[in-house]
């Protein structure tokens, strides 16, 4: 088995987490990465839901395991191409080279929805409009302003942007919006105390450890305002601040409310690799998401032989669940391989 | 007397249909509203009524729209309707020549070889006896694509045909046996007597080889008899539209036109459908999501049998496509909208609102952005940026949001809510002064030019823009940018507004065609009108209207209202812009070359000075 090798597609949480336990168990493993750095898009969070820990802890932790002496780590390396050739995969990077290998691992990830999709909402028209990605850069410096560089007096946060929405086609649920705007109001109240917050939603999903305990904290500690309802349309005011019309469901009433920001809590889509990488091979699911063979038994296989999933290639997961599938996709692999190499008699 | 008991059925069934149908006729036009009345009392003795005539000749007659569109399809009605016309005059001639008086037995026409067996005497005997034989067959060979096209509709360029009911199918069988059993009963008599001509002749000669005399009579019998079956079931059947399709025609060229309410004339137009099926393979709803029990001819049909279904109602874009298609000219959507659902919205709708605004200062230009256009936020700080850079002073009228033209809730027929809205806003627009409207939204644009009753213009910004640029209030500058334009239905078929939007973007890029566009082009699938539509046909019928619309790969797709552009932007696959964002995105800044001519103004000056 210790002459194999894996090529891994994607250098966020999953594939970093299965190359290292591949590499511990003396597989040998090329790790593409379309960016300059590892860690996907943990790059772009300054803190992480449910425990607020440090998300540069947790991507040097990750980036950390990229060390390991069979781990061949090529940044800037985007794969174009993926496919079966001769009994082996082969990855063909944008600069026309051929890596070949026994197993391909897709691990592609996802990308935020493009709010400027919902043209409504005013994003990338009105200076105050933000999405949740923005919030997290900001706060990454310490400050919540205004473009202005005002402190705010009053910040909204809009739930479901590209998720749970017929009309941009996604009917699924992203999953971390919900938590993550929880977290942002409490991180923009710790920030600016006496500002209110707002939060937009259609239903607050608590589903995950701790979440419903920083909902209820959100709300008892924070005064962070829920209001169920989405926002209709955004507008700019003359002062530059953002004027919303949404509807209070609870109460059935249209609501017109003043902000200082609106933060877009957008949702996960497939990216763009995903979407390339598994249309080539055949194995394309719903929206465009990679497609597992079984949910339960063969969640890190697909339908072609040696190709195997991991993380949020499939579907909207949260970080420990995209490093447990990572690890989980190294697993199914070693077996994989033991099964190839009793089979051949090695 | 010229009699046999044969003709009885035929002429039964004529006074029948007579009877049946000028009851009918007396019906819808004692049912005409107060200004279609007005209309034909204007125009009935005027040239209007001559040029009727001429129409009726070319399209009922000749279908001239039907050949145009499909010269097979033309040619079977053609030699059915002119063909069947001719023979009934010209053999009415013939037997008054032959009686030697115009007051013949009325029937004697229709069985005149079986009655005049001898040598004919008259003038011009030979030549109407040839005569007769050749529109015969003239006849018989539209009855032959008739039968052929019932089987094999695409034979006539038909895509998908029209499902029929049982009338249809009576009237039809009847029909195709009229002329087959005429022709055989015409030769057995020629057979017997020799006044056969090359066709009734010829035919006479084969059937020779059979006992002949014993099928004379029969034959003569079933002709009456399937005339009699025609007759009778044809006021029940599509075929109502032949009679029908007349009084429209001299209607419509008197100016009576669908008004809002029910009327003797949207009876007379659904009457007139001939259920031809050109509206199917015109609708989006089926060839883009294969939806095909919805279309105009079953709406018409079902609304005419009583048994007219919500989903058959509501399933309608209202793009218009059909009525640009229907070589009746039906006002297809027009009747839709009477027959909407006119239900009572619950709860309060008096628009109180509306009237709540004040006008802070009077300008020129009202700009009404509409309600879709609130949802595209792009397009309105693209019309400010025009209006500033060509200097117009005007006023937002719905900047607060919250204002509606109306005529989302006039398509889906609550007529009475949409005019207590329409006349706050008309007070509203007349309170401000002004003397012009603008519009971003077509579909504004379309309840403002025809449900109000303003005094000052009302112009889409397409329309607006090009005058600017033709006054040079605004000038462009030419890129190379390759643009698509889509034409939305309620500011193309909707309002015949084609040139403007394409005037412009050939100032600022280069416009690209495209297979389908202008009259033909496709409805994005957005539209407000159908409330029923499933999102998933929506979605298809979007994609296919993209498809249609990036063949040529432009780098813009563009269009002049902000529901297809929302419709389009989801379908991820151009990059979508207003008409109105590209022309702000190219404006050359007025404002700064104003400021370098006064700088070199200024320069000169000093020069000047200076030079002194």
């Amino acid at each position: 088995m210790n002459n194999k090798n894996v090529i891994i597609i994607g250098g966020g949480p999953a594939g970093i987490e299965a190359a290292f336990n591949l590499a511990n168990n003396d597989i040998s493993v090329t790790l593409f990465e379309k960016e300059s750095q590892p860690g996907g898009n943990v790059k772009n969070w300054a803190k992480l839901f449910p425990d607020f820990g440090d998300a540069s802890v947790v991507r040097k932790e990750l980036t950390d395991k990229l060390k390991h002496n069979n781990i061949k780590f090529l940044a800037n390396t985007k794969i174009d191409n993926l496919k079966w050739e001769n009994n082996n995969w082969v990855a063909i990077t944008d600069k026309d080279e051929k890596h070949t290998a026994d197993i391909a691992l897709l691990a592609t990830g996802f990308e935020v929805f493009d709010a400027r999709r919902k043209e409504e909402l005013g994003y990338g028209i009105y200076d105050n409009v933000i999405t949740s990605v923005d919030f997290e850069e900001m706060y990454k410096t310490g400050k919540i302003l205004t473009t202005e560089g005002k402190i705010p007096e009053r910040i909204a946060f809009l739930n479901c942007v590209g998720s749970r929405d017929e009309k941009v086609g996604n009917h699924y649920c992203s999953r971390v919006c919900c938590i993550t705007a929880v977290k942002q109001a409490i991180e923009f109240k710790e920030l600016v105390p006496q500002a209110q917050a707002y939060c937009f939603y259609m239903d607050m999903r608590m589903a995950g450890q701790f979440y419903e305990e920083l909902y209820r904290k959100s709300q008892e500690e924070f005064g962070v305002n829920y209001i169920r309802g989405r926002i209709s349309e955004a507008a700019v005011t003359m002062d530059k601040r953002i004027q919303i019309k949404a509807e209070d469901t609870l109460s059935a009433l249209p609501m017109k409310i003043t902000v200082d920001i609106l933060v877009l809590m957008v949702g996960i889509e497939s990216s763009e690799s995903t979407l390339k990488l598994s249309t080539d091979n055949n194995i394309v699911g719903p929206y465009g998401f990679a497609k597992s063979k079984s949910l339960f038994g063969k969640d890190n296989y697909s339908e072609k032989k040696g190709l195997f999933l991991a993380g949020t290639c499939k579907r909207p997961l949260t970080l420990p669940e995209t490093i447990a599938d990572g690890r989980s996709a190294a697993i199914e692999i070693i077996n994989y391989l033991r099964l190839l190499d009793e089979e051949l008699g090695i | 007397m010229n009699y046999h008991p044969f003709i009885l059925p035929f002429s039964l069934g004529a006074i029948f249909l007579f009877a049946v149908i000028s009851f009918k006729f007396i019906l819808w036009i004692r049912n005409l509203d107060r200004k279609q009345r007005y209309f034909v009392n204007k125009n009935i003795f005027s040239f209007k009524t001559i040029s009727a005539f001429w129409e009726v000749i070319r399209e009922a007659l000749i279908h001239r729209n039907i050949y145009k569109k499909n010269p097979l399809l033309g040619y079977m009605h053609m030699s059915l309707a002119f063909g069947w016309f001719l023979l009934i005059v010209v053999g009415k001639i013939e037997s008054s020549l032959y009686a030697g008086t115009f007051f013949e037995e009325p029937w004697l026409a229709i069985f005149f070889k079986y009655f005049a067996k001898e040598q004919h005497e008259f003038f011009g005997a030979a030549f109407f006896s040839f005569a007769m034989d050749f529109l015969l067959l003239i006849v018989l060979s539209g009855v032959f694509l008739a039968v052929i096209k019932r089987f094999i509709s695409k034979f006539v360029g038909i895509k998908k045909a029209t499902k029929h009911n049982k009338f249809d199918r009576i009237a039809l069988a009847s029909l195709w046996w009229i002329f087959p059993l005429r022709l055989l009963a015409e030769s057995s008599t020629a057979a017997i007597s020799g006044n056969g001509d090359f066709l009734t002749g010829s035919v006479g000669t084969l059937l020779k080889a059979i006992p002949v005399e014993a099928l004379e009579l029969p034959l003569w019998w079933a002709y009456s008899s399937v005339l009699c079956i025609f007759f009778v079931s044809l006021p029940f059947s599509r075929y109502m539209h032949i009679p029908t399709e007349i009084v429209l025609v001299f209607l419509r060229k008197w100016g009576a036109t669908i008004g809002e309410q029910y009327s003797g004339l949207t009876d007379i137009q659904i009457n007139s459908c001939s259920r031809c099926g050109i509206c199917i393979d015109a609708c989006q709803l089926n060839f883009a999501a294969s939806i095909n029990n919805v279309q105009s001819v079953y709406f018409i049909r079902d609304t005419r049998y009583g048994n007219l279904t919500d989903n058959v109602a509501n399933n309608c874009l209202m793009c218009g496509r059909c009525v640009e298609a229907c070589p009746v000219g039906l006002e297809l959507t027009l009747v839709r909208q009477q027959l909407r659902n006119k239900a009572e919205i619950p709860g309060k709708h008096y628009f109180d609102y509306s009237q709540a605004k004040t006008i802070k200062d009077k300008t020129d230009v009202i700009y009404f952005a509409g309600c879709m256009t609130h949802l595209t936020p792009t397009i309105i700080i693209a019309m400010k940026k025009i209006f500033n850079e060509a200097g117009i002073r005007f006023w937002f009228m719905d900047e607060d949001k919250g204002l509606c033209c109306g005529r989302p809730m006039r398509q889906q027929g609550y007529i009475q809510q949409s005019k207590d809205l329409i006349s706050k806003n008309m007070r509203l627009i007349a309170s401000s002064g002004a003397k012009l409207l603008v519009t971003s939204c077509p579909i504004c644009y379309k309840s403002f030019t025809e449900e109000y009753v303003l005094d000052i213009p009302v112009m889409h910004h397409s329309e607006y823009i090009k005058t600017l640029i033709d006054n040079k209030s605004l000038k462009l500058n030419k890129t190379d940018l390759s643009i698509v334009f889509h034409d939305p239905c309620e500011l193309g078929r909707g309002s015949g507004i084609y040139e403007q939007p394409r005037d412009i973007l050939k100032q600022v890029g280069e416009l690209r065609k495209c297979s389908l566009e202008r009259e033909e082009a496709l409805c994005c699938g957005g539209s407000l009108a159908n409330t029923v539509i499933e999102l998933e046909t929506q979605i298809k019928i979007r994609n296919h209207a993209l498809e249609v619309l990036t063949e040529s790969k432009p780098e813009v797709l563009a269009t002049a209202c902000p529901l297809c552009k929302k419709s389009f932007i989801h379908g991820n696959k151009a990059k979508v812009m207003d008409i109105a964002e590209i022309v702000a995105e190219n404006i050359i800044l007025q404002t700064k070359i104003k400021t370098l001519t006064k700088q070199s103004m200024h320069l000169t000056k000093d020069l000047k000075t200076k030079i002194n």
